[in-house]
């Protein structure tokens, strides 16, 4: 029970610092270290790719020992991840709250009209970009994305099912990219709630095909039931060990190659509250490094097949800028975007 | 028989003392963290997963499944002794479990949850044991619309067995439908009923529903009583676990029922809430004595706690050989996995017996040691109940804020949490049954999804739910469960003619 009950006093603290930071200037230090423990909001329910990454971080943090106060970490996946980020704007200037994103940093506010954006953040850093892969039940006699783009063309109009996670999130912006390829016919996006599941559906033949993130269908990958026909990229995946028995990631081509010039990477990136100093920026940066150094994380990187693109500081809020408008362009051209 | 010897092996790898201690640990802590409300299961171990990432795979799984099963157990204890549900899947367990420890049999039904726990645990790990990989194949054949009429299934064999009017019980189904919209819809991405507050983004949460529907309800109602809080005559009876075992027997059937419906719901995967509540409806159904469900039968308590024990045990399966999680604690445990540098899928048994095996291993050990440790303790859960209301009654006030507020950290949940006490309360005085209500909220959500989805799939046709024999066969038994009222009347009327 201790656990819990250093859980709640944590939480206790977190919800005291917003009063605390009114009252104290943050000491402009060359150097600064967390006073207490760190809370790492996860704009996403439990399970899922970003969850698994903010516990593995928690993980390695704690069992290497990089940070002398604890680091918790709460799902706050309401409203599309709204709660999480809305929590972090609700606390400028506390920089012992740190939320690691995906693509609902830019979509959600997009789709639903929640009032925040990435502007009320102050961004860390990038971890890596998360990778995503068509992917057709294995029996199906589709060998590259040019057939299978050809066999939607051929078929009738909404004939083709696309499982994905969410809904007018990074799964269905990819399913309207395709829709360009496809001579006006239009696939049948099926939203489920996990990415798991959705590589299920796929293995049941509920749904034609996936867009599922490496991690998410890997497993089915190995056991001969899924097959990858192209990975959403420019640049195919620098991993080469074998994955299954006769293919590695690096030999799936990308969708260019394929026959579907599409790409599409999701950010893994690490944002805190807005206001805080460059110093206490820094401190996360340098964690975040440390973390990147451990074995733990290579591994971790290339399970998933992570396009391993670290960034800070200004580079970092130039690409955040441009994908924010990349994904402005696209969920516009979709009609995803909310009216209000 | 190849699993037998890899169970022996299993056992084999258990039975370190480290292995053993971290078991007991993990049952312990669960059983805790079954009897606070809002500290669920899923929340317990995503708090200890980071302690475990410097454990062997084998031992962090030990001890994290083993706060699973105990949180399984710990669920029912509140349940029964104060209305409130530790636990989502302990929700079905009040309806019968608390009425009977208001008429002093705590005890027996304490013993009657616990075994029926137990029970449904080892006919769930029988099952993973010996059918694993064909059960695995069973669970690929549920696609949008199957779930969709297994979650039918669920409310029609809830409809009609009120007490009360059937227009009731459909009322306050509907309200339930209403509140578990609100929120983000899942299929189109909008926020629904919302109205801007920040709050409510989330929607209406399962658990905060039932600790104020449930908790503050009853402790209201028993204000109104005077404060006498009935059941403080309960007698301290040492021999009250061999009592209670000699009346379980003539049961057989209620276990068979919901075994089948628990392992079949964990597996597909529906989960243990859908399970034990299916499993209550469909006791109540064919028990003969059914009418008097509600007022404190054991089978009552025995049917969702069997369900729900078998649901959350088999919720493992699809989650080691698929990668899809059963409930929300398999979610957790299977982000475990992947941190451990598993890789849960169809290889995950060849790949990693040892891994596998043990964890098998140990639900039948951690369910043997869980059921022993909680069982020695009924007669101390039970004296809980001689403490007067005046000093209980605030107690337990503190114990369901504080377990509001731990759901999401939030103080906005503590007030929802007196609403729906308050609700509780209006229900009660206008004869409005609570059961729908609450299916309604933890159902409804995924129902509407199921349904929504399959319309994707068939462009609206209907016909995708008699497709195939599966599914129509699912159908087609909702149907006739819904319809049995109307059903069960018309044959009486044609087999005795009313003289005129």
């Amino acid at each position: 029970m201790t656990a819990h009950a250093s859980k709640l006093a944590v939480v206790g603290l977190a919800a005291g610092v917003l009063a605390a930071a009114a009252f104290t200037t943050p000491a402009v230090a060359q150097t600064w270290q967390p006073t207490k423990a760190v809370t790492f909001v996860i704009p996403a329910g439990t399970g899922g790719g970003a969850d698994q990454m903010a516990r593995f971080i928690q993980g390695v943090v704690t069992k290497h020992n990089l940070m002398s106060q604890p680091m918790v970490v709460i799902n706050k996946a309401g409203g599309a991840g709204a709660e999480g980020f809305l929590d972090m704007k609700a606390s400028p200037r506390d920089p012992h709250k740190i939320i690691i994103t995906l693509s609902n940093l830019f979509t959600t506010p997009m789709a639903t009209g929640s009032p925040f954006s990435w502007k009320d953040l102050t961004p860390v850093a990038m971890l890596a970009l998360d990778q995503f892969v068509l992917w057709v039940n294995a029996e199906t006699p589709y060998k590259t994305a040019a057939d299978y783009i050809n066999a939607v063309k051929g078929g009738a109009d909404r004939q083709f099912k696309m499982g994905g996670t969410g809904s007018k999130q990074e799964d269905q912006i990819i399913t309207v990219a395709l829709e360009r390829l496809t001579g006006g016919k239009k696939f049948t996006y099926v939203p489920f709630a996990g990415g798991g599941a959705v590589a299920v559906q796929l293995v049941g033949k509920h749904v034609d095909s996936t867009v599922n993130n490496p991690l998410e269908a890997v497993a089915q990958w190995r056991a001969g039931a899924l097959r990858p026909l192209c990975i959403f990229d420019t640049q195919r995946s620098t991993y080469k060990d074998k994955v299954t028995a006769d293919m590695a990631w690096s030999d799936i081509p990308t969708c260019k190659e394929s026959g579907a010039n599409v790409d599409y990477q999701m950010l893994r990136g690490v944002f805190t509250s807005q206001g805080v100093t460059p110093a206490q920026v820094n401190f996360y940066v340098e964690l975040f490094k440390k973390v990147m150094a451990t074995p733990d994380w290579k591994d971790f990187m290339e399970k998933g097949a992570f396009n391993q693109t670290f960034m800070t500081g200004d580079q970092f809020k130039k690409w955040v800028e441009a994908n924010e408008k990349l994904h402005h362009d696209l969920m516009k051209e979709a009609g995803f975007l909310a009216t209000n | 028989m190849e699993e037998l010897a890899s169970l022996m092996n299993g056992f084999y790898v258990v039975f370190s003392p480290f292995n053993f201690m971290l078991m007991i640990v993990g049952i312990l802590l669960g059983v805790i963290i079954g009897v606070l409300p809002g500290l669920g299961g899923a929340n317990g171990v995503a708090i200890l997963l980071p302690l475990t990432f410097s454990m062997s795979p084998t031992s962090a799984i030990i001890m994290l499944s083993c706060i699973y099963w105990g949180a399984l157990f710990g669920g029912a204890i509140t349940s029964i002794l104060f209305n409130i549900p530790g636990e989502p899947w302990s929700v079905a367990t009040t309806f019968d479990g608390h009425p009977m420890a208001q008429q002093g049999k705590a005890d027996e039904a304490l013993t009657g949850a616990f075994t029926s726990s137990f029970i449904g645990a080892i006919v769930a790990v029988i099952m993973i044991t010996f059918l694993a990989p064909l059960v695995a194949k069973f669970a690929l054949k549920f696609g949008p619309a199957e779930f969709f009429a297994v979650q039918f299934l669920t409310f029609a064999s809830f409809i009609g067995m009120g007490k009360g009017s059937a227009f009731k019980t459909l009322a306050s189904m509907c309200l339930g439908f209403a509140l578990a919209s609100v929120g983000l819809d899942s299929v189109t991405g909008q926020l629904r009923m919302t109205f801007g507050i920040t709050e409510l983004l989330t929607g209406f949460k399962f658990l905060t529903a039932v600790i104020g529907l449930f908790g503050i309800g009853e402790i209201l109602a028993s204000m109104e009583s005077g404060l006498a809080f009935s059941g403080s005559h309960a007698k301290l009876k040492l021999n009250a676990v061999i009592e209670a075992w000699k009346k379980l027997p003539k049961y057989w059937l209620t276990f068979i029922r919901s075994c089948i419906v628990g392992c079949w719901m964990g597996v597909t995967p529906g989960g243990a809430t859908p399970a034990s509540f299916m499993s209550y409806g469909l006791a109540k159904r064919f028990s003969k004595n059914g009418d008097r469900f509600g007022k404190g039968e054991i089978e009552g308590v025995i049917a969702p706690e069997t369900a729900a024990h078998a649901a959350g045990t088999s919720a493992l399966l699809p989650m080691l050989t698929l990668g899809i999680p059963g409930s929300p604690t398999a979610a957790v445990l299977l982000g475990g996995l992947l941190i451990w540098g598993l890789q849960p899928g169809p290889l995950l048994f060849i790949e990693q017996a040892d891994f596998v095996w043990g964890l098998i291993a140990s639900m039948y050990l951690g369910n043997l040691v869980g059921l022993i440790i909680v069982l020695t303790c009924v007669p101390l859960f039970a004296a809980i109940l001689r403490i007067p209301f005046s000093i209980i009654a605030p107690v337990i006030m503190v114990i369901c804020a504080v377990g509001a507020y731990t759901i999401n950290n939030a103080m906005f949940d503590v007030w929802m949490m007196v609403g729906f006490g308050i609700i509780a309360y209006a229900f009660n005085k206008l004869s409005y049954p609570l059961p729908p209500f609450v299916l309604a909220i933890v159902l409804g959500d995924m129902a509407e999804s199921s349904f929504r989805q399959s319309m994707l799939l068939s462009q609206g046709d209907v016909r995708i739910f008699w497709s195939n024999g599966l599914v129509g066969f699912i159908m087609t038994l909702g149907m006739l469960l819904l319809f049995w009222p109307v059903i069960s009347w018309a044959l009486d009327r044609i087999r005795t003619p009313k003289p005129a």
